[in-house]
C-alpha cells in the first residue's frame, strides 16, 4: 500500500472521481446541454428516479428486504412537500423537502413493521399494502389535495432564498445538489457500521442477531431511510418533472419500474441505482426513436411499449441466470479488463 | 329483516367473487407445491391466457376448439418456462426465483399485448351478470348467475385437482417432488415432466380464471392488478395448501365486500383496493404460515 492522501477514509481515486463527477454535473453539462428537452425529459427524471432507486437499493440491496412499494412512499413525499409549502408560510424549500422525506420515513417504519416477522414474498405483499393504502388515502381525503376537485394540482414553484428556480436548467441544478448530498450520505452509510449491519442482516439474519445486531433496529432503520430517499425523490419528481401532483402518477407500475432499476442495475451497489435508472428510462426513449426514425412510425406505439415490457422481462431473467449482480458488475468487469490490458 | 337479508346478499356476493380470487391463487399453489417457486407471473398468465382465448375466438374459431388451442398454448408456455427459466435457475434462492418470475410476468404481459392489442375486449360466455330469478323468488336474495357459475366451476376444478393429487400416479409423483426433489428424482420420478405438468395445469387454471374475470370485467390489463389480490389470499390460506387457497379466497372476497359496504362510506369508498392487503398483514402478525400452510421452519 502506498501512502494515502485521504479525506474521511476515501482514497485518491474516489476523490478524483468525485471531483470529475462534480465538474461534469455543475460545469460541463450546463455548458454543453442547451436544449430544454434534455433537462426536462432525461436528466431531471433520471436523477429523481435514481434517488428513488437508491432508496429501494437500501432496503432491498443492502438490507435484503424484498419490498415493493417505493412509489407509495414517493407519493407520500410529494404530497407532504405540497402541503408543507402550501400551509407553512415562508418555509424554505429544502426544509420542506427534508420534512417530506421524514413524513415518508414515518410511513416506511409503519409498513416496515411486518419485516420483523416475515420475509420474501410475504414481505412483498405486506409492502404492497403501503403502495395501495397511501395512494388511496391521498386520493380520498380532500385535505391532502387542498380540496382540489380537478384531480390534478399544479405544483408550486421552487423558491430558494427568494429566487424562483423554474427553468429546466435551474431545476436541474437544485436536483443535482440534493442528489449529490444524499448519494454521498448513502455511500457513507453503506460503508459504515450502518451498512455493515444491513448487509449482515441480509446475508443471514439469525447469525447477525446472535452477533448482537438488533434486527428490530436495523430493519426498521433500513425501511425508514429507504422511505426517506423515496419521499425526497417523490417530491422532486412531482415538483420538477411532473410539475403537478396526482396520486395516479405513483401507481404500482412505478414501483415495479424502480424495482427493475435496482435488479438490473445491480443489487447492493449505489452506482447500480444510477445505471439501472438510466437504462429503464432511456431504453423506451431509444425504442421510440428507432420506431419513429427507422420504421417511420410504421409500428404502433402500443406495440413498442409491449416490446419494451418483453425486453425488460427477458433482461431480468437473463441477468438472474447469468449475472445476478446486474449491470454494475458488468461495468466493473469491463473496467477490470481494460485495466489489465493496460 | 331486510337489513339482514342485505347483509347475507353482500356476503354471498363476496364469497362468490372470492372464488375467482381462489382460482388465481390455485394456480399459484400448484406451482409452489411442486417447486417451491413463488410464481409471481400467475396473474400475467391469467391475462395472457384469456387474451389468447379471445384472440382465437376473433379469428373465427368456435368456443370449444379455441379453448383447447389456448390450453395447448399454455402448455407451450409452461414448457418454455421450464426449459428457459426454471431449469437454469435450479437450486437458486427463493428470492432469485421470485424476481425471475416477475420478469416472466412482464414478458407474458408484453407478448400478449403485442400479439392481441391493448383494447378492452368483451367476453360473452352466455351467462349474464344478472340475478337469478329462481333464487329471488324462493329466498329473496339477489345472486348473480355469473358469480354462481364461477363458484361452481371453481369447486369443480378444485375437486378434480384434489382427486388427481390424491389418487393418480402423477399426483403421487408430484407430492414426492414437492417433498424432496432430490430424493424424488433419484428414485426415477421424471422431474421435468412433473414440472411441465404442473405449469400446464397452472396455465389451464389461469385460463379458466381469466374467462370468469373477463366475462365480468372485460378482458383488459386491469386483470393483472386484480390477480395481485391472489397474494393476500395466499397469505391467509397458506402458500402450499389447495383448501387454503379456497378458504383464503372466500375470506378475502367476503370481507372486502362487507368492509366496503359497511365501512367504506366512512372513508369515501374504494377501500377494496387495499383492505385485503391490510387483512393479510394482520394475518402475518398472528399466523405467518397461513391457515393451512405448513409451519415455516428456517434452519441455520
Amino acid at each position: 500500500m502506498t501512502t494515502k492522501a485521504s479525506i474521511l477514509g476515501y482514497g485518491k481515486t474516489d476523490i478524483t472521481n468525485f471531483v470529475i463527477m462534480m465538474v461534469i454535473a455543475f460545469a460541463f453539462v450546463p455548458m454543453v446541454v442547451q436544449t430544454d428537452y434534455w433537462y426536462s425529459s432525461i436528466l431531471i427524471p433520471w436523477l429523481c428516479l435514481s434517488l428513488a432507486a437508491i432508496g429501494q437499493q437500501i432496503v432491498m440491496g443492502f438490507a435484503g428486504q424484498l419490498a415493493l412499494g417505493a412509489a407509495g412512499f414517493m407519493a407520500a413525499g410529494a404530497f407532504a412537500c405540497f402541503n408543507f409549502i402550501l400551509r407553512v408560510p415562508d418555509i424554505p424549500f429544502f426544509v420542506a423537502l427534508i420534512l417530506s422525506g421524514l413524513v415518508a420515513a414515518a410511513f416506511g417504519v409503519l409498513f416496515g413493521l411486518p419485516s420483523l416477522r416475515v420475509r420474501g414474498i410475504y414481505l412483498m405483499v405486506a409492502t404492497l399494502a403501503s403502495q395501495f393504502f397511501i395512494v388511496w388515502m391521498i386520493d380520498k381525503f380532500g385535505w391532502f389535495k387542498n380540496y382540489d376537485t380537478s384531480g390534478i394540482i399544479t405544483a408550486q414553484d421552487i423558491v430558494i432564498f427568494g429566487k424562483p428556480f423554474t427553468s429546466p436548467l435551474e431545476m436541474y441544478l437544485v436536483i443535482v445538489v440534493v442528489v449529490t448530498v444524499l448519494t454521498i450520505l448513502a455511500i457513507n452509510m453503506a460503508r459504515g457500521s450502518t451498512g455493515r449491519n444491513w448487509m449482515a442482516v441480509r446475508d443471514m439474519d439469525i447469525a447477525a442477531e446472535s452477533m448482537g445486531i438488533s434486527l428490530l433496529r436495523t430493519k426498521l432503520q433500513a425501511f425508514a431511510i429507504s422511505a426517506f430517499y423515496c419521499g425526497v425523490a417523490g417530491a422532486l419528481f412531482a415538483f420538477t418533472y411532473l410539475k403537478s401532483l396526482e396520486p395516479v402518477a405513483f401507481d404500482i407500475k412505478l414501483s415495479f419500474k424502480i424495482l427493475f432499476m435496482v435488479i438490473l442495475g445491480g443489487l447492493g451497489t449505489i452506482n447500480g441505482a444510477f445505471i439501472g435508472a438510466a437504462f429503464i428510462l432511456l431504453f423506451p426513449v431509444l425504442l421510440n426513436s428507432v420506431g419513429n426514425n427507422v420504421f417511420h412510425g410504421a409500428i404502433d406505439a402500443t406495440i413498442i411499449s409491449s416490446i419494451e415490457q418483453v425486453v425488460f422481462g427477458v433482461l431480468i431473467i437473463v441477468f438472474m441466470i447469468y449475472e445476478p449482480l446486474g449491470m454494475a458488475r458488468l461495468w466493473d468487469n469491463i473496467k477490470r479488463r481494460s485495466r489489465k490490458a493496460n | 329483516m331486510t337489513e339482514f337479508l342485505f347483509f347475507i346478499e353482500v356476503v354471498v356476493a363476496g364469497l362468490l367473487s372470492g372464488t375467482m380470487y381462489s382460482l388465481v391463487a390455485l394456480g399459484f399453489v400448484l406451482i409452489y407445491k411442486a417447486s417451491s417457486t413463488f410464481n409471481f407471473a400467475q396473474g400475467a398468465m391469467v391475462f395472457f391466457a384469456v387474451l389468447a382465448f379471445v384472440g382465437f375466438m376473433e379469428l373465427g374459431i368456435p368456443f370449444i376448439p379455441a379453448f383447447f388451442v389456448t390450453v395447448l398454448l399454455m402448455v407451450l408456455v409452461g414448457f418454455c418456462t421450464e426449459r428457459l427459466v426454471l431449469n437454469p435457475l435450479m437450486n437458486q434462492s427463493e428470492d432469485t426465483l421470485l424476481m425471475a418470475t416477475i420478469g416472466l410476468g412482464f414478458v407474458l404481459e408484453g407478448l400478449a399485448q403485442a400479439a392481441w392489442g391493448v383494447e378492452v375486449r368483451r367476453l360473452d360466455l352466455g351467462i349474464g351478470d344478472f340475478p337469478i330469478e329462481w333464487i329471488i323468488d324462493n329466498l329473496g336474495l339477489f345472486v348473480s348467475a355469473l358469480d354462481l357459475t364461477a363458484g361452481l366451476v371453481a369447486a369443480g376444478m378444485i375437486t378434480v385437482l384434489a382427486l388427481m393429487f390424491k389418487y393418480t400416479k402423477m399426483g403421487l409423483g408430484l407430492r414426492a417432488v414437492a417433498d424432496d426433489p432430490g430424493a424424488a428424482s433419484s428414485i426415477g420420478i421424471p422431474l421435468k415432466n412433473i414440472m411441465l405438468l404442473v405449469w400446464s395445469a397452472a396455465g389451464v387454471v389461469a385460463l379458466v380464471a381469466g374467462m370468469m374475470w373477463g366475462a365480468r370485467a372485460g378482458v383488459q390489463f386491469a386483470l393483472v392488478d386484480l390477480a395481485l389480490k391472489a397474494l393476500p389470499v395466499l397469505i391467509i390460506g397458506g402458500f402450499s395448501s389447495i383448501p387454503g387457497a379456497i378458504i383464503g379466497g372466500l375470506i378475502i372476497g367476503a370481507s372486502e365486500k362487507v368492509l366496503e359496504v359497511y365501512l367504506g362510506p366512512f372513508f369515501g369508498g374504494a377501500i377494496e383496493g387495499w383492505a385485503p392487503y391490510v387483512l393479510a398483514i394482520f394475518f402475518l402478525l398472528y399466523r405467518p404460515e397461513g391457515l393451512f400452510g405448513e409451519k415455516i421452519i428456517r434452519r441455520v
